[in-house]
């Protein structure tokens, strides 16, 4: 009561002014303090959801597929489990032709890129001005916002009978195979260069300036301590290249002549054959081919510092 | 196979200076890293560039050791041109400041590249490496990677790594820069007694001008890419050449032109040193002797700092000063603010200044 009665009584006419100093009052944000399991519910929640939904829910509902068939004669889905869609897979050889050029492709695709991917992505880290180097990632980002239809049909333009491959004397494969990893290798560049890039950023120049005063000549330099270094950039780089070939299925029937890769038997399956079931078996094999790599990858500890 | 010895044959000629710049440019676009420095390091010497960030010491380090290109002039190391030669032709090696340690090797593996690159078996690149730990003191942590080392230890190794090839000449770019104020004076200690016991040329880059005062043999001040002075740590700290080094090497006070004419009576810039003051309770009426000056003062502030006092005055006359007082023990030493002092130094402690620039 002693306390109250020394507040001059011409405060108590007035609101009382914010104070500037003590606590805050905020309950909600008080009780999310405390709660550290609300907090990561409610920060959490929704990504979660989301991946559930698109990645684990899409999954399981494309392994279930694969398990079924359909009636030839109704061409109805018959909802009574079989591995018969595996069955064809496996004895059928057309579709382990298909898988073995679809991983073929990917494979000449991504050791392309990173051959590619390198010395650029070391320009632009290393060498390059920061004006350069600025310039240099637009360039290589630019191509990812143009439409990819647009992008393999200036390459089917570019390597069609008398086109521009032609005028410059280079000479066209034609529309095939090589065609197609020329056209993905122009269009998963970008995809390897980042990465590259970004891990030699990280470098620092006086790790590649340390190694020249111990006497390392350039070529040493670049083996013994740049290579090292860069391995889980080239790593994530042919991740993407790898994976993003194996599924496409427009550039090879763009430029691809009449080869098919697995996407192709998948869109067909799934379409025009009207066979559901067994296009989900076929994407099953991207999908654990992808799995084998990871796992291997994942032993030789390259995805740790990515 | 002892790192400690370096035989004399191997030596260049006595005379012969360890490392010869003369008339050194380097312009990065517009701007003028360094301008025409001339410079002798003698063999064995613990040579200091004592300068702000931006005055050019670490350039001219960077040119000794070949990561820079020369715009103009020469670098000899013991009297071979090696201005064009690239860093790994050159017998010199780099402490870097962030130590530049290779992350995905061992300490030990480290400290052997550069015996690697010269192609020594492996169980000889083993023992040099381990005998080169064990002069750092981190004989037991070659298996470590440098992420599980603390900054001293990255530190030590990255000098291990250096002097493993017993280079004539060592390079240090601000080594102790990251490190912590009990660390860095423990590595100065090891620093000066690891250049004393292997006989190496130390080349040591730094904008502590105390730590330069300690360790060097001789030191050279730079400023605006140029040396404003060189000579041994007594000569720069007692007799500055110019406002700047006076100012940048210690505190001090200095008295331009007008101010030495008015309380000292003689022309040009001056200098006299905080610790030359001697103060005096109260207003002093004696006539101050022919050999002394003697002004009056009002203590600014006072702050304490351990070993001592620091004062800052202001005279009569509106001069700021700056007294250092050591601690002799009395309670009763400390002027406190507002106090009318008497300030008395000896003419022979005031410098002269060169004047200009």
């Amino acid at each position: 009561m002693s306390v109250t009665s020394q507040v001059p009584d011409a405060r108590n006419d007035q609101a009382p002014a914010p104070a500037l100093r003590g606590p805050v009052a905020r309950p909600g944000s008080r009780l999310l303090h405390r709660m550290v399991w609300l907090r990561l519910s409610l920060l959490l929640s929704a990504p979660l959801a989301w991946m559930l939904l698109v990645y684990v829910v899409a999954l399981a509902a494309l392994l279930i597929t694969s398990l079924w068939s359909v009636d030839s004669l109704s061409s109805e889905i018959d909802r009574s489990w079989t591995l018969d869609n595996f069955r064809t897979l496996a004895e059928n050889e057309v579709y382990r032709n298909v898988a073995l050029r679809t991983v073929g492709v990917a494979v000449a695709v991504t050791v392309i890129d990173v051959a590619i991917a390198l010395p650029i992505a070391f320009y632009m880290a290393k060498v390059a001005t920061p004006r350069a180097r600025r310039m240099l990632v637009v360039a290589v980002l630019t191509p990812l916002w143009a439409s990819y239809l647009v992008k393999v049909f200036s390459w089917r333009v570019v390597l069609s009978e008398g086109g521009l491959a032609e005028w410059t004397g280079l000479g066209s494969p034609g529309y095939g195979l090589t065609a197609v990893v020329i056209t993905q290798a122009y269009i998963w560049l970008p995809y390897v260069i980042l990465p590259i890039f970004a891990a030699l950023e990280r470098v620092p120049d006086s790790l590649l300036e340390a190694a020249g005063d111990l006497g390392a000549p350039t070529g040493m330099v670049l083996r013994s301590i740049v290579m090292p270094l860069l391995v889980p950039g080239i790593v994530a780089g042919a991740i993407f290249s790898f994976s993003l070939t194996m599924g496409d299925y427009i550039t090879v029937n763009i430029v691809g002549g009449a080869n098919q890769m697995l996407g192709n038997l998948i869109f067909i399956n799934a379409g025009a054959a009207n066979n559901l079931p067994l296009a989900a078996a076929i994407a099953m094999i991207p999908i654990a081919v992808m799995v084998v790599l990871l796992t291997a990858i994942r032993r030789t500890g390259a995805l740790e510092n990515m | 196979m002892s790192l400690s010895t370096r035989a004399p044959a191997e030596t260049a000629a006595v005379d012969t200076p360890a490392i010869t710049l003369r008339g050194l440019r380097k312009t990065f676009g517009d701007v003028v890293a360094v301008d025409a420095v001339d410079l002798d390091i003698a063999d064995g010497e613990f040579f200091s560039m004592l300068g702000p960030s931006g005055s050019g010491k670490t350039t001219v380090l960077r040119l000794i050791a070949g990561f820079e290109q020369a715009t103009a002039g020469t670098v000899r190391l013991g009297g071979t041109d090696v201005t064009r030669s690239a860093p790994f032709e050159r017998d010199v090696h780099t402490v870097f400041q962030d130590y530049a340690l290779f992350p995905h090797m061992s300490v030990l593996d480290n400290v052997a590249y550069g015996l690697r690159v010269r192609g020594l078996k492996k169980a000889e690149r083993r023992d040099r490496a381990q005998q080169a730990l064990e002069t750092v003191r981190l004989g037991h942590l070659g298996a470590r990677r440098p992420a599980q080392l603390s900054g001293g230890q990255r530190q030590r190794v990255a000098l291990a790594r250096a002097i493993v090839l017993q280079p004539r000449v060592l390079l240090l770019d601000e080594p102790l820069g990251a490190l912590d104020l009990k660390l860095r004076e423990q590595m100065q200690v090891e620093l000066k007694q690891l250049q004393r016991e292997l006989g190496i040329t130390f080349v040591f880059v730094t904008h502590d001008q105390e730590e330069a005062l300690t360790l060097s043999d001789r030191i050279a001040v730079f400023d605006a890419g140029r040396i404003q002075q060189l000579g041994t740590p007594r000569e720069i700290y007692e007799n500055p050449a110019s406002a700047y080094v006076a100012g940048f090497v210690g505190t001090t006070n200095l008295f331009d032109a007008a101010t030495s004419q008015r309380i000292l009576g003689v022309a040009g810039e001056h200098a006299v040193r905080p610790e030359r003051l001697r103060l005096s309770p109260g207003s002093d009426t004696e006539t101050p002797r022919a050999d002394e000056v003697r002004l009056d003062a009002v203590v600014v502030e006072t702050i304490y700092l351990g070993t001592g006092n620091r004062v800052h005055l202001r005279t009569s006359e509106g001069v700021d000063l700056v007294a250092l007082e050591q601690s002799t023990g009395s309670l009763d030493t400390r002027e406190h603010r507002g106090d009318d002092v008497t300030v008395r130094f000896a003419r022979a402690d005031v410098v002269p200044l060169a004047s200009g620039s």
